[in-house]
């Protein structure tokens, strides 16, 4: 293909593409900055958001749902419930014998710590008995958490499903 | 065993991918065509012996042998065939097993083509698309085999592996687990198809990039050859993110289609660094500039294209996307690292040869503005990779923050993430930017172009697109953000279509054709640049839909008694029945509500807001009745009811206005894709002094 042979700008072209591109460059670090200070959501546990509070600060926090206490307020849409301390790290999860098993531990340890939590809104298709429920949102002074949004997640079981319908060997 | 056959397939096809690719590298070193049309035939090989592996996984599934453990954990008896099928790629193995095969499939139609002009890129096309097969394949083979059974050992205990544990008997459930119900709705099932063609489909311009930089034919000839397939790349994609947007409009009973979720997010990038490749290829192609730039974009995307594939199936991060957990993170990382690395160090060393023999003069030239294009793009993605990668920093660098206070806010040593405000906030004035450019470059002149004549080219349109937000403003539309991106759309809408009208008008003064006729010829002759038109008019009306649902979005909600009323806006809705019934051969129990809709005191239609309870994953599922028109959506949820009397209801009502321009623009964005990507006949053969030599390659 022809080449189109230019001579090479002058030095000061050179630089007006270099300052356009630091100014983009900088706003573009700038936004970053500005949104990431203003909307960080720091991961606690619930064992740390009970015994030392979030400071102010929006929290995230991921605990396991116990069924019973689950309620539903229809007429205002307030849902409550209590969720009881997880590990917040996945490895440690899975070192731990998996999301499923600690869900399941964490439900049925009475010594664990617990939190009650208050959503505002329609109850997820996902929540019950044993659910991963990660939360966003704020602890109140009455101990309760408050939460702007609501994420559940079911690990699937089939381990234990499995020996009530065995039929037979092969 | 089926199953044995299949992961005995499975090995076969690795095995194979790895003397393929033993035997392109041998050829291209040695200069043996002989080693080369072996490896070709490898290549061609994997395809066939793939499809055997996905059809005995189909067998398996649509045969609910449920003794095989992903059979067990993705289908149930309850599941229709279409679902069974398309359970392939319902959970993370059988993903995996999709992927390699429709790799297999577009590498194969590679070699397949016409090599005449490109006879040094063929190994190392095949070289590439081999080796991240036979890694996909290892994952398989390793990690994630969708053959593995269930057996049950002779202490009692249950265990899953490939083959028979010394004294166990296999164990065959009476029925699956089942898909996960979010997951049994018609965009679902081709959502991850979609994505994935478009993940797989990037691979091609990659290895020819690779090619390139390793023969050191380093023009634009790679470029030209995968224009197509980085278009066809790219469609796939786009259409995998708009129907997963529409899916979760559908089917996650938010009212919203996109949630900054970190898969939705891993999809994205690739998106973003494709569609920065594809704009700058174009000054590549014009003006042989951006080398570099180029082949970076195209490792980028191969790299995200892996840690996307990795990040929606691995479960490392919570989402809504997040159904499965798996032990594949180290791997894909190790490869991505790799490549990245390898690629790298193969574009520093061609890095000389890349130089470009012109510059850039003119601020306001079209290369320059297509340069600003590429940084607003990177800077989204940056921001995107920020959000993602920030969370795993902040904790792990948490001694800077300990050791400098003035960051210590930074780096605070503790878990943090980012909700969908940081993106918006961070992204919103890129996009913005975007849009601007969107509406400024097609006037731009190539090379010399100064404010003064791109100003007078810009002023007309922008002129008449004023009138948008003056009519916005008489409609009430009061904040000035909504007000300038109405602006913005108004003013690429208006650029565009002048663009069109010119240019047939032209046609149509020196050919004599009808201003129809000249429009169809137009796009016709240079159907890349008036299909990116039509693209530009597509992303146009999704920023219309999206301004409309995420700035104009209105909600409210009530327990009704039969015949009670929820006012939002101009719309009143009407609680009129509740029927709640089993449908016991399809596994779920609905709960069906009937509302009666009117739009400023006129009946307008029932809706039908319901919510499916599946027995066997004892999960709710809620779908909105929707009515959709051009002007806006209003969404009703069934939220609850009383179980005995079925006489109270709760709903939450969501008003969307001009969301269905995003579903329409999107339609008319794949369109303008097909318009640019539609095969031209092929370009002339130049001068045949090298094709002897090469057709006797292609024999032997």
């Amino acid at each position: 293909m022809e080449k189109a042979l230019e001579p090479r700008p002058a030095s000061g072209s050179r630089a007006k593409f270099i300052v356009g591109g630091l100014i983009i460059m900088a706003a573009i670090v700038y936004l970053i900055v500005s949104a990431s200070r203003s909307s960080a959501q720091y991961f606690y546990t619930v064992e740390e958001l009970v015994t030392k509070g979030a400071a102010g600060r929006d929290a995230r926090v991921s605990g396991a749902v116990i069924g019973d206490s689950i309620q539903y307020d229809s007429q205002t849409l307030t849902l409550r419930f209590t969720v009881a301390d997880v590990p917040a790290d996945n490895a440690e999860i899975e070192a731990l014998g998996g999301l499923a098993f600690v869900l399941h531990q964490a439900v049925t340890d009475p010594d664990r710590a617990r939190m009650e939590v208050v959503y505002n809104g329609v109850q997820p298709d996902l929540l019950r008995d044993e659910a991963q429920a990660i939360m966003t949102g704020q602890m109140g002074d009455d101990g309760v958490f408050y939460a702007d949004e609501l994420l559940l997640k079911c690990p699937t079981k089939y381990e234990e499903a499995v020996p009530n319908q065995v039929e037979g060997g092969g | 065993m089926i199953a044995n056959f299949g992961f005995g397939a499975l090995v076969i096809t690795f095995l194979v991918s790895l003397y393929g690719a033993a035997a392109a590298f041998y050829g291209a070193r040695k200069n043996s065509p002989a080693w080369i049309e072996s490896a070709r035939s490898a290549m061609l090989l994997t395809f066939p012996l793939l499809t055997l592996v996905a059809l005995t996984l189909i067998y398996l599934l649509v045969s609910a042998s449920y003794e095989v453990e992903y059979v067990a954990s993705v289908t149930s008896n309850s599941m229709p065939f279409y679902l069974r099928v398309t359970a392939l790629w319902g959970g993370q193995a059988g993903s995996l097993i999709f992927w390699s095969w429709t790799m297999s499939a577009f590498a194969s139609a590679v070699t397949l083509r016409n090599w005449e002009r490109d006879r040094e890129f063929l190994p190392w096309v095949i070289l590439v698309s081999l080796v991240t097969l036979a890694f996909f394949l290892l994952m398989s083979i390793l990690v994630e085999n969708p053959f593995e059974r269930i057996w049950q050992i002779s202490t009692g205990s249950i265990v899953v592996s490939m083959f028979q544990p010394a004294g166990s008997v296999l164990v065959f459930p009476s029925d699956g687990n089942g898909l996960n119900p979010l997951l049994r709705h018609p965009g679902m099932i081709i959502h991850p198809p979609m994505l994935y063609l478009g993940f797989v489909s990037f691979v091609i311009p990659y290895a020819f990039a690779i090619a390139a930089l390793v023969t050191g034919r380093t023009d634009d000839r790679w470029i030209r050859i995968t224009r197509r397939w980085t278009l066809v790349a790219w469609l796939f994609l786009s259409l995998g993110l708009v129907l997963g947007g529409r899916w979760a409009y559908d089917v996650l009973g938010w009212g919203g289609y996109w949630g900054w979720d970190p898969v939705e997010i891993a999809a994205f990038m690739p998106w973003l660094t494709g569609t920065a490749f594809l704009h700058s290829v174009v000054i590549q192609e014009k003006r042989n500039m951006l080398k570099h730039w180029n082949m970076v974009l195209i490792i980028l995307t191969y790299d995200l294209v892996i840690f996307g594939t990795f990040l929606t199936r691995s479960g490392v991060l919570s989402s809504v996307h997040a159904f499965a957990q798996s032990a594949i993170g180290p791997l894909f990382f190790s490869f991505i690292s790799l490549t990245f690395v390898i690629s790298l160090a193969l574009l520093g060393r061609r890095w000389g040869e890349l130089k470009a023999n012109v510059q850039m003069t003119s601020l306001f030239s079209r290369e320059a503005l297509f340069l600003v294009n590429n940084l607003l793009f990177i800077g989204i993605l940056v921001v995107c990779f920020w959000g993602v990668i920030f969370p795993i920093l902040s904790e792990a660098l948490g001694f800077i923050g300990s050791a400098i206070p003035a960051l210590a806010d930074t780096f605070t040593g503790q878990k943090v993430t980012f909700g969908p405000p940081y993106y918006e906030r961070a992204t919103a004035p890129l996009f913005a930017g975007l849009l601007f450019l969107m509406g400024v470059a097609p006037l731009a002149a190539w090379r010399h172009s100064t404010a003064k004549t791109l100003g007078r080219a810009v002023w007309k349109p922008g002129l008449a697109s004023l009138l948008v937000p003056v009519l916005a403003y008489l409609l009430d539309v009061r904040h000035w953000a909504a007000l300038l991106a109405f602006w913005l759309c108004g003013f690429v809408i208006f650029v565009t279509l002048y663009e069109f009208w010119r240019a047939a008008r032209a046609r149509q003064r020196s050919q004599g054709e009808s201003l129809g006729l000249a429009l169809w010829n137009l796009a016709g002759r240079n159907r890349r640049r008036y299909g990116g038109y039509i693209i530009h008019l597509g992303v146009v009306l999704m920023a219309l839909g999206i301004i409309g649902i995420e700035m104009f979005q209105t909600e409210t909600q009530g327990t009704l008694a039969r015949g009670g009323e929820l006012t939002l806006g101009r719309y009143t809705v009407v609680y009129n029945d509740l029927a709640v019934f089993d449908l016991l051969d399809e596994g779920r129990n609905v709960a069906r509500s009937v509302v009666n809709v009117y739009q400023d005191g006129q009946y307008v239609g029932d809706l039908y807001p319901r919510r499916d309870y599946y027995y066997e994953s004892q999960q709710p599922m809620t779908i909105p009745g929707v009515r959709s028109t051009l002007e806006d959506d209003l969404y009703v949820l069934l939220v609850d009811w009383q179980p005995i009397s079925t006489q109270g209801a709760t709903f939450k009502v969501y008003h969307n206005p001009l969301v269905n321009w995003l579903w329409l623009g999107g339609i008319v964005f794949i369109l303008g894709t097909l318009v640019a990507a539609w095969p031209d006949p092929e370009e002339p053969l130049p001068a045949p002094a090298r094709l002897p030599a090469v057709e006797a390659g292609v024999q032997s």
